[in-house]
């Protein structure tokens, strides 16, 4: 399939969401590869940073909000700091995990959940699975 | 000839160079005992003040005759060697290179035994060739302070004017009707955004009414013969069949012309009549009828025009005039084109894909849309304009395998200048790569993409075609490994820059050459970019390869500082080691004649033996190598030195 890009889809709501929860200028990148060239996280990414930055450009929402990369973010902040425009990475992916908790949407039912389940669950793991609106 | 003998030999150890692989002391020992040489040293550094001084103690105290001087390639320290020795009063002519540097330590490192053999023999045999040397003294031709700058765009105005403010007369031919060239159709410059009215005019204005500069507009030049120093011009004046003497540029016969023809200047955007007036901005008011589209000349009766002119100016039966001028050298600066396009069905014919001048003219304050962003087809605003980089350039199997290098920022402009004129719109640019490497450009760039808000998508594209009332553009961004599609409402092609069709003919005329693509050849790339390979004949401009505006106008500023620098004396001093015709032996074969590149040979008819024009003489040898009796011969590189050498070298 061809991706379609028009004007409609490059300042698209999500493009306009992410720049206004991370404050950043997304057109700035021009797609160096720095962000991901220092990554530690990046050997078990799906996108690497700098193609979560391009998909932004390109409004590709679907793409992004469906890639594990946000959650894998270690928040190390090496790419903001190599990042040689100035651009700071880690807020947008930030960004990206705000727009996905804000949704609310339920990741666990506890209800739900089997006594076996939770007794190995590690507390942290149902910790995050709640964190939704406390980000 | 006169013999030689009281040479000395100065061997340089070039440092390590020629020291670490040549064994210095063996030369020496060797050459010591050679007969003819009296003076054998080696020093560190020869070409170092020191060593200089080493030579000029042995030249006095010896009353050397002749040196071979030992050391690295005659490109680099032959004049250096030459000047010392003529300062000591010996003929710089009787001073030799062997090059025991290039030709002998570095290709043989690795084997000291046999480079230190071949430097001996080296050596030797240029001392054979040195002893058969003639001192010789430069020819001197007078030389003729006008120049000869063919084309009016920038870079001709240019070194025209630097030229003619240096003091000397300029012949400027142009063979359009107005001067100022592609740079007056453009809307804006980057990296500053100027407008080239703004910019350019008043250059264009200074040189149409410098008193040194002869403007020959909608002229030709038909043939140049002569040398260096001295150049005969002719230059045909094509017939505009309007007396530009009485013409009082009134305008009457545009009105009355019933002819329209697509405009040439706004790239087929706006119509003219069969009458061509020059762009405002060209500053030359002298209209021409164009005979390919004039009813008259085509078979009709219509007088239209004659009927009108309040000045009886018409004037049918004028025809193509000669003029000839005498100049000292000239400064060709033809100019460029863009290559057509071609790949139909990657790049289909369609009103709403354009070229880059094409747009220029578009955005353009003075275009058919006075600035207004219309697009071709219906006039409509477009909202989204999408511009591909490298159609055709970078491409050796469509179209020519160079950068044409101002396209990654022409294009970068126009897409800014499209977004302030259309806030709400959409630029997207298709790119290789972004070549941005001169004062301000990278900086621009980047404003362009940060501010501009344009976006920049890595890769080519592969076709587009009409969809409705939108071009259907299909690539792919090689950063997110997608094929993509973009709804245009216009496409615009930045098309390579090659050389205009004409100047191959100019080549010919003026025997200069080209390359593979039909760009002016300059004597070395690095060293002499300026100056063709036929001594007096400058480069300027787009012709010798494509650049931008700045690069231009350095460019023909480099090439009129060549020329002032020519001028400064008095009278050219030409190289004596040219051919020399020994008129006992010759023949009159011809043989030679045809076989001079540089037209420098002729045969005398009423002696029926060949002449060689000493000014224009290059000492390239193909007369000599040619030549059935050898009575054509090198100076300073007779058979008979050859033949020593090989003598020495095969012993």
């Amino acid at each position: 399939m061809r991706l379609e890009i028009s004007l409609g889809r490059l300042r698209n709501e999500f493009v306009a969401k992410i720049t206004e929860l991370s404050g950043q200028d997304i057109n700035l990148c021009y797609q160096c590869g720095k962000c991901s060239a220092g990554c530690p996280m990046s050997f078990i990414m799906d996108l690497l940073p700098n193609q979560v930055i391009r998909s932004v450009q390109l409004g590709l929402a679907e793409d992004i909000t469906s890639s594990r990369t946000p959650w894998l973010c270690a928040s190390c902040l090496v790419c903001t700091v190599r990042c040689p425009k100035g651009i700071d990475i880690a807020s947008v992916m930030e960004a990206v995990r705000q727009i996905a908790l804000r949704r609310s949407e339920d990741f666990i039912d506890p209800a739900g959940l089997e006594r076996d389940t939770v007794a190995e669950l590690p507390p942290i793991a149902l910790v995050c699975g709640f964190r939704k609106l406390t980000g | 000839m006169a013999r030689q003998e009281r040479i000395g030999v100065f061997v340089c150890h070039c440092g390590n160079n020629i020291a670490g692989t040549v064994d210095i002391e063996r030369v020496v020992e060797e050459l010591s005992h050679y007969p003819g040489v009296v003076h054998v040293e080696d020093y560190m550094y020869m070409c170092s003040d020191p060593g200089q001084e080493l030579m000029r103690k042995a030249i006095q105290e010896k009353a050397l005759t002749g040196i071979v001087n030992a050391n690295c390639s005659p490109t680099l320290h032959q004049r250096t060697f030459r000047r010392v020795a003529e300062a000591e009063g010996l003929n710089p002519y009787c001073v030799e290179i062997a090059n025991i540097r290039e030709q002998c330590s570095w290709p043989h490192a690795d084997d000291k035994e046999t480079a230190t053999r071949k430097a001996i023999a080296i050596i030797k045999a240029t001392v054979e060739k040195l002893r058969f040397n003639m001192a010789l003294t430069p020819t001197v031709t007078p030389l003729t302070k006008r120049v000869l700058v063919i084309g009016a765009g920038i870079a001709g105005i240019q070194a025209a004017l630097d030229i003619a403010n240096g003091g000397y007369g300029v012949v400027l031919v142009e063979q359009d009707i107005g001067i100022g060239g592609h740079v007056m159709q453009l809307a804006g410059t980057f990296p500053s955004l100027e407008q080239p009215d703004s910019l350019i005019a008043s250059r264009l204005a200074e040189v149409a009414s410098h008193p040194l500069v002869k403007l020959y507009t909608y002229a030709e030049v038909e043939e140049v013969s002569g040398y260096v120093g001295n150049f005969d011009v002719k230059i045909r004046q094509k017939a505009g069949y309007i007396n530009r003497g009485r013409c009082n540029a009134c305008g009457m016969c545009l009105e009355k012309c019933p002819v329209l023809v697509s405009s040439e200047y706004d790239c087929g955007l706006s119509q003219r009549k069969a009458i061509r007036l020059p762009s405002p901005a060209a500053l030359t008011f002298h209209p021409v009828i164009d005979v390919e589209h004039c009813l008259h000349f085509n078979g009709s009766q219509c007088q239209a025009c004659c009927e009108v002119c309040p000045e009886g100016a018409i004037d049918f039966s004028e025809e193509d005039t000669f003029v000839e001028e005498r100049i000292g050298v000239v400064v060709a600066a033809p100019g460029y084109d863009l290559l057509p396009v071609g790949q139909p069905e990657a790049y289909p014919e369609d009103p709403d894909i354009i070229d880059g001048l094409k747009f220029e003219r578009i955005l353009s304050a003075t275009g058919p849309t006075n600035g207004e962003i219309r697009r071709p087809s219906d006039g409509k605003v477009p909202r989204e304009v999408v511009f591909i980089s490298c159609v055709g350039s970078r491409d050796p199997e469509h179209g020519v395998p160079y950068c044409s290098r101002v396209c990654c920022m022409y294009v970068a402009k126009q897409a800014l200048l499209y977004r302030q004129a259309v806030p709400e719109g959409q630029a997207y640019i298709f790119y290789m790569d972004i070549r941005s490497d001169a004062k301000g450009f990278e900086e621009f760039v980047q404003d362009v993409m940060d501010e501009g808000g344009i976006l920049y998508l890595r890769g080519e594209v592969s076709r587009m075609f009409r969809d409705g009332d939108k071009i259907k553009v299909w690539g792919v961004d090689t950063l997110i490994g997608r094929n993509i599609e973009i709804s245009a409402d216009l496409v615009v092609l930045a098309r390579a820059m090659v050389p205009r069709p004409t100047t191959r003919e100019l080549t010919r005329k003026l025997n200069i050459a080209s390359d593979a693509h039909g760009f002016l050849t300059e004597a070395h790339i690095k060293l002499r970019p300026v100056e063709s390979l036929t001594s007096g004949i400058y480069l300027a401009g787009t012709a010798q390869w494509p650049r931008d505006l700045p690069d231009t106008i350095a460019s023909a500023e480099a090439a009129a500082s060549k020329v002032l620098s020519l001028f400064s004396r008095e009278e050219l001093l030409h190289e004596p080691t040219i051919a020399w015709v020994d008129e006992e032996i010759c023949s009159g074969c011809e043989q030679c004649v045809a076989n001079c590149t540089y037209k420098a040979i002729e045969v005398d008819k009423r002696s029926n033996v060949a002449r060689v024009n000493e000014a224009i003489c290059e000492g390239c040898g193909s007369c000599a190598a040619i030549c059935p009796s050898n009575a054509v011969q090198l100076k300073n590189s007779t058979p008979r030195q050859f033949f020593e050498i090989i003598d020495v070298a095969a012993g």
